[in-house]
C-alpha cells in the first residue's frame, strides 16, 4: 500500500479500533419493539460478523450503531472522548449520478478534505479498488460490483476508525464477492473496526474474528468465531448453522 | 396566397420583419429572464422545503401546488397594484416596462419552479438519505448536493416553468401595457391583431411562438437526454 503524507488518510493502525458497546438498547418506533433490549461490547480485534435469520435486527443494529437511527431507550457509546471516524456500506450501494471520481471527491469535500488534495485522494482510493479505468465514468452505470467496490473506495478515502457493512455482497457475483471480502480484511489490516452482516456461512467462516449472533431483535451469543461454528452456545444458533428454519 | 397564415408567418420570418424581430427578443428576453430569476429563487425554496421539517410545511406544500395554478390576470392585477402610481412600489416607475412583465412572470413561474423541485428533491432525498446521513452531511450541506443530482429533473422543470412564462398573455398584457416598440411581447401581439381582425398576421405570429417554444423545448429534451443515458 501507499501512504500519503495527508492528515485525513494517516491511518490509525497503530492504535487499537475504537470499541462500541450498546447499554440495553431498544429500537421501539410506534411502540412496536424491533429491536432489543440488547446489551453488548465490541472490543476484541474483529473483524465482527453479525449474523442471524432474516428479519433478527441485524441491519436494524448497524444502523443502531452508525447512529443512522437513535435508539428509543438505551445508550450506544464508544470508547474514546467522541464518536470514532466511520463509514457504512450497503447492501445496495447508494451513488450520486455523477462520475466514480466525483462520488469520491464529494465525499472527501464533505469531510473538510482541502480541496486541492481530493483529487488525488479520490485516484488513490480508485486505484487501490481497481476503479482506475472507471474514474470518468458516470457511477450508476458501473456494474453492481464495480458499484461495490466504488463504495469501498469512498469509504477508504475517508479513512474511518469503524467500517460497518450491510451484507454487501448478497447481490455479487464471486469474483466480486472476492474483491469485496480482500478489502474488508484490508480495512481489518489497517486498524478499522469492521462490523459486517451475511448470511454467507462460508464467508462469515473466512473473515470472522467473532460472531455475533442475533434472533428476534436480540443478541442470542457473542463469540469468537472459531468456538461459535465449532460448537455454538445458543440453541437458535445451532439450529442456525445446521440450517433449520429459524425465528 | 397572401391570406395564407403560413405564408404570413414565412414571409415574416424569411424578410427578418424587424418589428417582428424585436417582438420575438423581447418575448425571450422577458421569459427567460423570469425563469432564470425565478430558478435561483425557487430551486432551494423546493429543495428547503423538502429537506427541512418545520411547522407549517403542510400548508406551505398545499400553498405552493395551488399556486402552481394561479390565473395570471390575479398576478398581473397584483403587481399592477404594487408598481401602479398610488402602490407601495410606484415611485419606482416601473409600471408598463419590461422590468414589470419580468417581475409578473416571476411571480406566476416560482410556485411551478418551487413546487416541483421539492416533489424531485424529496423523492432524491428517500434514495441518498441513509448515505447522506452515514458521511455527515447537515441539511444546508444535502441541499447543493440534491439539487446537482437532480439536474436533468430539474432541467425539464425549468422547462415547465418557461412554457408558462411564455404563453401567458394575461399579466404582461396588464402591466406591460402591450405598447408597440416598448412592451409588446408575441402573446399580446397575437391578441392585438385578432382583435383588429388581422387574423393571418394574428395566426402567423402564433406559428413563429409555437415554433421557438418547441426548438427550445426540443434542445433541451435531446440534451437531457444525451446526458441522461451517458449518466445512468
Amino acid at each position: 500500500m501507499t501512504s500519503l503524507n495527508v492528515p485525513v488518510n494517516n491511518p490509525i493502525e497503530l492504535s487499537a479500533p475504537p470499541s462500541l458497546q450498546f447499554e440495553s438498547v431498544e429500537f421501539n418506533p410506534f411502540g412496536h419493539r424491533l429491536f432489543g433490549p440488547c446489551s453488548f461490547k465490541l472490543d476484541g480485534p474483529g473483524p465482527t460478523l453479525v449474523m442471524g435469520p432474516n428479519g433478527a435486527g441485524k441491519s436494524l443494529m448497524l444502523r443502531l450503531a452508525h447512529g443512522l437511527l437513535t435508539p428509543t431507550e438505551g445508550a450506544v457509546s464508544w470508547s474514546g472522548a467522541s464518536a470514532p471516524r466511520q463509514a457504512m456500506v450497503f447492501q445496495t450501494p447508494i451513488l450520486l449520478r455523477r462520475s466514480a471520481l466525483a462520488n469520491l471527491r464529494h465525499a472527501l469535500a464533505v469531510n473538510n478534505v482541502p480541496r486541492k488534495l481530493r483529487t488525488e485522494l479520490a485516484l488513490e482510493a480508485l486505484a487501490r479498488f481497481g476503479l482506475s479505468s472507471c474514474a470518468d465514468t458516470p457511477a450508476r452505470v458501473l456494474s453492481g460490483g464495480e458499484k461495490q467496490r466504488l463504495a469501498l473506495a469512498r469509504a477508504w478515502s475517508l479513512s474511518p476508525a469503524v467500517l460497518f457493512l450491510d451484507e454487501p455482497t448478497s447481490a455479487l457475483d464471486p469474483a466480486a464477492i472476492k474483491a469485496v471480502e480482500l478489502a474488508v480484511q484490508e480495512f481489518h489490516k489497517q486498524g478499522t473496526r469492521v462490523v459486517m452482516t451475511t448470511h454467507d456461512l462460508h464467508q462469515a467462516r473466512r473473515l470472522a474474528g467473532d460472531v455475533l449472533f442475533l434472533s428476534e431483535g436480540k443478541v442470542q451469543e457473542h463469540t469468537p468465531a472459531d468456538m461459535f461454528f465449532r460448537a455454538p452456545v445458543s440453541r437458535q444458533a445451532q439450529a442456525y448453522l445446521n440450517g433449520e428454519l429459524v425465528a | 396566397m397572401e391570406e395564407n397564415a403560413f405564408y404570413v408567418a414565412l414571409s415574416l420570418l424569411v424578410n427578418l420583419d424587424a418589428s417582428l424581430y424585436q417582438i420575438v427578443v423581447l418575448s425571450l428576453q422577458v421569459s427567460l429572464l423570469a425563469v432564470l430569476i425565478a430558478a435561483f429563487l425557487g430551486f432551494p425554496l423546493g429543495a428547503a422545503v423538502a429537506l427541512w421539517q418545520f411547522p407549517g410545511r403542510g400548508g406551505v406544500v398545499v400553498a405552493l401546488n395551488a399556486l402552481m395554478g394561479l390565473p395570471p390576470v390575479v398576478a398581473g392585477l397584483g403587481v399592477y397594484l404594487l408598481l401602479s402610481r398610488a402602490g407601495p412600489l410606484g415611485e419606482l416607475g416601473l409600471l408598463f416596462t419590461p422590468s414589470a412583465m419580468v417581475i409578473a412572470q416571476v411571480i406566476l413561474v416560482l410556485p411551478i419552479l418551487a413546487a416541483l423541485s421539492r416533489q424531485k428533491v424529496e423523492e432524491l432525498l428517500g434514495e441518498y438519505r441513509e448515505q447522506f446521513v452515514s458521511l455527515g452531511m447537515s441539511r444546508a450541506r444535502m441541499m447543493p448536493t440534491l439539487l446537482w443530482d437532480a439536474r436533468f429533473a430539474l432541467l425539464t422543470v425549468l422547462l415547465a416553468g418557461f412554457g408558462r412564462a411564455s404563453a401567458e398573455v394575461g399579466a404582461v398584457m396588464m402591466v406591460g401595457g402591450n405598447i408597440d416598440g416598448v412592451t409588446r411581447v408575441m402573446t399580446t401581439a397575437i391578441v392585438l391583431e385578432t382583435s383588429k381582425g388581422a387574423l393571418p398576421l394574428a395566426l402567423g405570429l402564433g406559428i413563429v411562438l409555437l415554433t421557438l417554444v418547441m426548438v427550445i423545448n426540443a434542445t433541451a429534451y435531446i440534451l437531457s437526454e444525451t446526458a441522461k443515458r451517458r449518466m445512468g
